[in-house]
């Protein structure tokens, strides 16, 4: 019992990673980027990369992915996505634009990996067993949980404790009604893109240390993590990181004590179920 | 992703627009080969391990030599190679611009089983030998009677099990398992196959499958799996699995400390990246294919892998792919044409001598392959084959060590 709840928590925290950072791109920049997954691949290819040919730890890699990927995020939005964004008439328009451009997106970083490691990214890093409350686990997955955690804390204090947060979240309930109060709007929702890539991008880094990924595996975690931010409410940390619990730890004792094979059709039951009785997600907030 | 000079470009413009004078001089010196297989894609991790590198590697050694007799004419390769993107419906539009657009004179037979039984009828109405390797089927006879130009090389399904069956047989003789198996495998056409065939076979030798449950393909976290089949006891763990979880399942039986004496898991286990992932941690794991590294040819052929494309070969279908294309060149060369019918016949008629060894085939079946490898002390070696020598003795799995 205790197993299933400590592997289910770890394997939270991963979906967790996966989701935060999508959470703030389409939450608050209204930007649904399915080129996230790349990006988290892109994260993981550059632990790997640096793992490999210069022995450099993960977890250094992380300190470093996050300032390069918050600084490719934000001129991704500032020069591809801005335009769309200014021309877009209502925010239908933007969304059906931003996943064609972002789609597009993802095939051109997927062509940049496979020019640079076209099979599996293997390596090996912290799997060591490590007991949490009893239950046989991986250091790597607990760091990554610990990790998530953090970041998980940290966004949701940031979010709702400063005023750069609060400017944030206005953005996230009305780009119309922030832009009347003052809040520069453009850069309020740069910033959220930045960030949100930055996260996901270490979430990449992180998770390649117990998943072997490969350049073309990021659209099975855009698929999750659309699933968890959909689930929680769009928009709203809180639930993201809810919705990864709920998930991690319904798929892990589906897993053990039913089956491993049901684990894929346990995670679409409840997501269906969510869709039917709370259509806005279980933090969002219900259209006016 | 096309990768043609343009001197071959202008030569196939002209041709196309009727100048036979100007262009048929140009065309005379060169064979078109058309290559399609995943370069994105989920299959692609494989792809570029074992399909792509030997591709290459044949096509810059039979340039290097100055290109094929054909008839008297030296022609040189010309490499037409797409990314079918893992996706079949792709893999047929390209497989007709190839034969249509780019008229390659002969092609690769595609990777997996799935896209070499899906592309099957159109090479075949084009009439392109098809000497496919990355394709294990029970459905050989039936495919090849439908298929005359389709000729397979790997095994088939029941030879994959058997090969583990034996081992489990002679370990269970010999008293190091009991008559318990954990057996895993993963939710897709390939895993499912082999699971149930493995089952059937399993039962009759009376073995008992105390923990027996299939995972979908990319599940992130396999460790309710592999503590399932720790609590099961068994000394005797055989996953049918593919890349992404054969790592997964690997990692996760050295977190648990999986205490088995016999270990298998199915493809990439004998990946160089597999091996380069865990070190010694993995010695003694056993795992679908093997080659003998000690076979001069062999070695000859691993170094020269090495030294064009830059990457070590894998431990299984690698010199197998290369095989191939060495049988496809014989039969140009036998031949002495470029006429399909012709060279097609050939393969059927002929034997050939490859780095596998002498390869013919019966009934469009190359009986010769290895199914079972083990990786001992760094390197994954045959234990387990049809017809190929220079097997390894199987040893214990003993813990999960460095």
């Amino acid at each position: 019992m205790l197993d299933i709840l400590v592997s289910g928590l770890l394997l939270s925290g991963t979906y967790a990673l996966v989701a935060m950072g999508l959470n703030l791109q389409y939450g608050v920049a209204r930007i649904m980027n399915l080129a996230n997954g790349e990006i988290l691949v892109l994260g993981a290819l550059a632990a790997f990369w640096l793992y490999t040919t210069a022995q450099l730890s993960p977890l250094l890699t992380v300190v470093l992915v996050a300032p390069i990927s918050f600084v490719g995020n934000w001129l991704i939005y500032r020069f591809l996505l801005t335009p769309l964004v200014r021309r877009s008439k209502s925010q239908g328009a933007l969304e059906v634009d931003s996943i064609l451009a972002t789609f597009g997106m993802s095939f051109v970083i997927i062509g940049v990996m496979v020019s640079i490691e076209g099979g599996f990214f293997a390596y090996n890093y912290l799997s060591e067993p490590i007991s949490v409350l009893g239950s046989t686990t991986s250091l790597n997955r607990l760091i990554a949980f610990l990790i998530a955690l953090a970041i998980g804390t940290a966004l949701y204090l940031w979010l709702n404790l400063s005023r750069s947060g609060v400017a944030v979240r206005a953005v996230s309930v009305s780009t119309e009604a922030s832009g009347l109060v003052g809040i520069n709007v453009a850069r309020v929702s740069a910033m959220a893109f930045a960030l949100g890539g930055a996260i996901t991008a270490v979430g990449g880094a992180l998770i390649s240390t117990f998943i072997t990924l490969d350049a073309s595996i990021g659209v099975v975690f855009t698929l999750k993590a659309l699933i968890i931010i959909i689930m929680g409410g769009v928009g709203d940390i809180r639930g993201a990181i809810i919705a990864a619990v709920i998930l991690g730890v319904v798929e892990t004792t589906v897993a053990s004590v039913i089956d491993p094979g049901l684990t894929l059709a346990a995670a679409y039951l409840i997501f269906i179920l969510v869709l039917l009785f709370r259509p806005q997600g279980l933090f969002g907030r219900k259209p006016a | 992703m096309i990768r043609r000079t343009f001197a071959a470009l202008a030569a196939a413009g002209v041709v196309a627009t009727g100048l036979v004078a100007g262009g048929a001089a140009l065309a005379e010196g060169v064979i078109k080969l058309g290559a399609i297989a995943p370069k994105t894609g989920p299959l692609a991790g494989g792809a570029v391990v074992t399909q792509w590198p030997n591709i290459r590697l044949w096509v810059e050694q039979v340039n290097a030599r100055g290109g094929l007799d054909v008839g008297g004419d030296m022609m040189t390769i010309e490499l037409i190679e797409y990314d079918d993107k893992t996706n079949p419906g792709e893999h047929i539009k390209l497989a007709q611009r190839l034969a249509e657009q780019d008229k390659v004179d002969f092609v690769v037979a595609p990777y997996g089983t799935g896209f070499n039984i899906a592309a099957a009828p159109i090479y075949g109405r084009y009439g392109y030998p098809m000497i496919a390797v990355s394709a294990i089927t029970d459905k050989m006879e039936e495919l090849t009677e439908r298929y005359p130009n389709l000729f397979f090389t790997l095994g088939t399904t029941t030879a994959f099990v058997d090969g583990v069956r034996e081992i489990l047989v002679e370990q269970r003789e010999a008293g190091t398992i009991g008559n318990e198996i954990a057996m895993v495998n993963v939710a897709d056409a390939f895993g499912i196959e082999l699971a149930d065939r493995a089952r059937e076979l399993f039962e009759e030798e009376g073995f008992e499958l105390v923990y027996d449950k299939s995972y979908p393909l990319g599940t992130p976290d396999l460790s309710p799996v592999m503590k399932g089949a720790k609590e099961s006891g068994a000394k005797a763990f055989v996953a049918w699995s593919y890349p992404p979880d054969s790592f997964g399942l690997a990692e996760q039986a050295i977190i648990e400390d999986l205490d088995v004496t016999v270990y298998y898991s199915a493809v990439a286990t004998s990946f160089p990246a597999f091996g380069g992932a865990f070190g010694n941690k993995i010695n003694n794991v056993l795992g679908a294919g093997g080659t003998n590294v000690d076979d001069p040819k062999i070695a000859e052929y691993r170094a020269a892998h090495q030294e064009v494309t830059g990457e070590t070969a894998d431990y299984w279908a690698s010199a197998n792919t290369y095989a191939a294309l060495q049988i496809l060149e014989q039969a140009i060369v036998g031949a002495g044409t470029l006429d399909r019918d012709v060279v097609t016949q050939y393969i059927k008629e002929n034997s050939f001598d490859t780095v596998m060894g002498e390869l013919s085939f019966e009934n469009n079946f190359s009986d010769k392959f290895w199914s079972v490898g083990q990786w001992q002390e760094g390197v994954f070696r045959g234990v387990k084959g049809s017809n190929v020598d220079g097997a390894a003795d199987v040893r214990l799995k003993e813990g999960w060590a460095e």
